[in-house]
């Protein structure tokens, strides 16, 4: 098993968004999780990297043996885990390329690799950046600063092509995107699917999973996978909306 | 976050040890026949000591000034030594290989290696160890330019002249109570002269080290660029980790001639203080330029030392189209005080000047950004761009902008932009789920935000000032 989340509960600022969650994820899977907003998509990404004040009031999650919660942000993150934000934040004066190679470098470090040297990084990222249709120019600007929503969600996918990790997130990586962007981060994603690599697709949206195909899709709603099934879960969601859920959630909860 | 941040940025002094070295050091205590003696040690001939005089019976009249946002017991000049210096300099070495192997060791662990061989390709160093300078390297080939570097002790016996034609000129001795104290008991310090149409064929560069206890470092800098010449200059500063606090008051003149070029980089590092407040250096400096006819003057400077920093770098744009610019980064932490910025005064015609300040405040401590830009009656089509960006790090820290604008000319313009921004805990956490440990992750985002100011400094130094940054911004992470 890749990920194992067992009964995961977790509350911010004293009110629980996650109410026993469980989810297995096993190497080289696709798990779509759509739900309304408010659901706790986000949150769920944010208690897995470990975000500040966002930690699990109880339950558990192993990501490869290993016990999630004991480890810091950073040592997730060098673990293999990767997430891509629903709405990346702008580092100013920083450069993509420099922070990129900084971020890459600790990651190898920590897997006792050989750091990369410039010349040998910036021939890895020039092709990140073709990949997802960027201008290389993108490599010199400040990391994320004055991109548009959709450059910004193409940068967080040419960050994941770089890092390659384990188990990348994707919160909402297709909001905000036209049909041809949309495109772009699906095929960045699927160029990284090789049969080991996991991935977590959260989305509002069916659309994305037209490009992305999942092997699981789970209905996240108050706190809870509320519903698990394959693909055609998606198009099913998308006839009906999720305003069958509301009965649904609150008998659940009862 | 913030305690996570304060802890990232929890202080450590690299260059905090102190040398064994044997010192000729002054008893405590200043009145004119310290002058005298310090005059007499320097060999100095008469019209210095009567220059040195005057400048102590006008400090004698004066009183410190209390308007900076800082705060600081006051200063008991009777209870500091105004002059030391190591004992094998009594006979100055003519060499390297004369110099005490103590001394070069000392600016080897500051790593700023001495030795021609070793030095950064193209550097010429003069190195001021206390009250004197202990070296000046690269001498012969400079000269073959014509270009003057040497201590301005130095100076004031061999090109007296020079000396006192500019000495004073920019900054007169009673310009403020720490010049005059200044004029009155400088030491040492460099003097550079430029001549004519002359391109100085390499970086000159000095470093400051104060190291006895008790003693204040006076050093007195005067740089002149003849037309058309060019210069770019950098003075670096440490001193070892001390519980009492130590007095540095210093007056950088610069003097640029039509059409000339002075380029005056500061990296300052001196003892802060513990994280207490205890101890460090007060940093009460002086450092003004003239620029003649299309003449430009730049200050940039990486201010990340001292307890107490009283620094305002200016320029009088004296000719018609002159330019005078001033990049800074500011940073404090722990209990550290600054109140830094810059005067831009234009006189001329279609002067212009820019100034771009970052201050970053971490700990409990307190930074302030102080500009003045004066456009004179005369400074038709004058302007100013002025950028002043304050960065936060953690919340028991502050940051203040005093900007002053005075405007004599209707068709002068006055551009002024200010920022305040936090490292947030989403930038934070952005960096450290890319696998980057916090502390690098602040001083990354940190650099980012002073990059507009390294890029001004030359390349060598630039990546210095990188470090410094990152070393100041070490600690432990919780
Ligand atoms: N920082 C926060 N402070 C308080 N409430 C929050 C915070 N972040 C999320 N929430 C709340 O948690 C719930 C789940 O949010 P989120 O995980 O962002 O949902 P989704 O991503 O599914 O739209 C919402 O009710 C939201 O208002
Ligand atoms: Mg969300």
């Amino acid at each position: 098993m890749m990920l194992s989340i067992k009964d995961l509960h977790a509350s911010i600022d004293g009110k629980e968004i996650l109410k026993g969650l469980n989810l297995d994820i096993k190497p080289g899977e696709v798990h779509a999780i759509m739900g309304p907003n408010g659901a706790g998509k986000s949150t769920l990404g944010y208690v897995l990297s470990g975000r500040d004040g966002y930690e699990a009031d109880s339950g558990t999650a192993q990501f490869n043996g290993a016990d999630l919660f004991d480890l810091e942000v950073e040592e997730r993150a060098q673990a293999g885990l990767f997430l891509a934000f629903q709405y990346p934040v702008e580092i100013p004066g920083v450069s993509n390329m420099e922070f990129m190679k900084e971020s890459v470098n600790a990651i190898r470090e920590k897997r006792g690799d050989d750091p990369l040297s410039a010349s040998e990084f910036l021939k890895k990222a020039k092709e990140a950046c073709k990949q997802v249709d960027l201008p290389l120019a993108f490599l010199k600007r400040g990391v994320n600063e004055g991109f548009s929503g959709g450059e910004k969600k193409r940068n967080e996918i040419m960050q994941m092509i770089l890092l390659e990790p384990n188990l990348c997130i994707l919160d909402e990586s297709d909001s905000g995107l036209d049909v041809d962007a949309l495109q772009v981060v699906a095929n960045g994603v699927n160029s990284q699917r090789d049969g080991k690599r996991s991935f977590i697709v959260v989305t509002h949206y069916q659309r994305l999973l037209d490009y992305i195909e999942p092997d699981y899709v789970h209905i996240l709603a108050d706190g809870k996978i509320v519903k698990s099934g394959d693909a055609s879960l998606a198009k099913e969601v998308e006839k009906t909306g999720y305003a069958w859920l509301g009965a649904k959630a609150e008998e659940a909860d009862a | 976050m913030s305690e996570q941040i304060e802890q990232a940025i929890a202080r450590k002094y690299d260059a905090g040890f102190v040398s064994e070295v044997e010192s000729d050091t002054f008893a405590v205590g200043l009145d004119e026949s310290v002058i005298r003696r310090i005059s007499a040690m320097k060999n100095e001939p008469e019209w210095m000591l009567e220059w040195r005089l005057k400048a102590y019976r006008s400090w004698l009249k004066m009183d410190e000034p209390d308007w900076a946002h800082v705060d600081y017991p006051k200063i008991d000049f009777q209870s500091i030594s105004y002059y030391s210096a190591p004992k094998s300099m009594k006979d100055k070495p003519k060499s390297l290989d004369e110099v005490d192997p103590e001394l070069l060791r000392t600016y080897e662990k500051l790593g700023i290696p001495l030795h021609e061989q070793e030095m950064l390709a193209g550097v010429a160093v003069d190195a001021v160890f206390d009250s004197v300078s202990v070296v000046t390297t690269f001498r012969a080939k400079l000269e073959e330019a014509g270009v003057i570097f040497c201590p301005i002790s130095e100076a004031i016996q061999k090109y007296p002249d020079l000396v006192k034609k500019y000495l004073g000129t920019v900054v007169p001795q009673r310009d403020n109570y720490f010049a005059a104290l200044n004029s009155a008991v400088f030491t040492d310090g460099s003097f550079v002269y430029i001549p004519k149409g002359t391109r100085c064929p390499m970086e000159l560069s000095t470093y400051f080290r104060i190291n006895e206890l008790n003693t204040g470092q006076f050093e007195r800098t005067l740089i002149v660029a003849e037309e058309g010449s060019y210069v770019s200059y950098l003075e670096g500063c440490t001193a070892p980790q001390r519980d009492e606090n130590q007095l540095h008051a210093a007056v950088v003149e610069l003097v640029a001639m039509d059409d000339s070029e002075i380029k005056y980089s500061t990296v300052q590092n001196w003892y802060p203080g513990d994280e207490n407040g205890k101890g460090g250096i007060y940093n009460f400096v002086t450092k003004r330029g003239l620029a003649e006819t299309n003449a430009k003057i730049s200050w940039t400077q990486v201010e990340t030392g001292s307890a107490i920093t009283w620094k305002y770098p200016s320029c009088i744009l004296k000719g018609d189209n002159s330019v005078g610019e001033f990049y800074s980064v500011a940073l404090t932490r722990g209990r550290q005080q600054a109140d830094t910025g810059t005067k831009m005064i234009h006189m001329g015609k279609n002067t212009r000047s820019t100034i771009i300040s970052k201050g970053i405040s971490a700990g409990h401590s307190s930074n302030a950004y102080r500009g003045l830009v004066r456009m004179g009656p005369n400074a038709d089509g004058a302007r100013n761009f002025t950028e002043c960006d304050s960065l936060l790090i953690g919340d028991k820290c502050g940051a203040h902008t005093f900007p002053y604008i005075e405007s004599r000319n209707p068709s002068a313009i006055v551009e002024h932009e200010a920022t305040t921004s936090k490292v947030s805990d989403d930038q934070l956490f952005l960096c450290r789920q890319r696998g980057l440990d916090p502390e690098k992750a602040v001083s990354m985002i940190v650099n980012g935000f002073c990059k507009e100011v390294f890029k001004e400094l030359p390349m060598e130094f630039a990546v210095e000032a990188g470090k410094l940054l990152e070393i100041s911004l070490e600690g432990s992470v919780g």
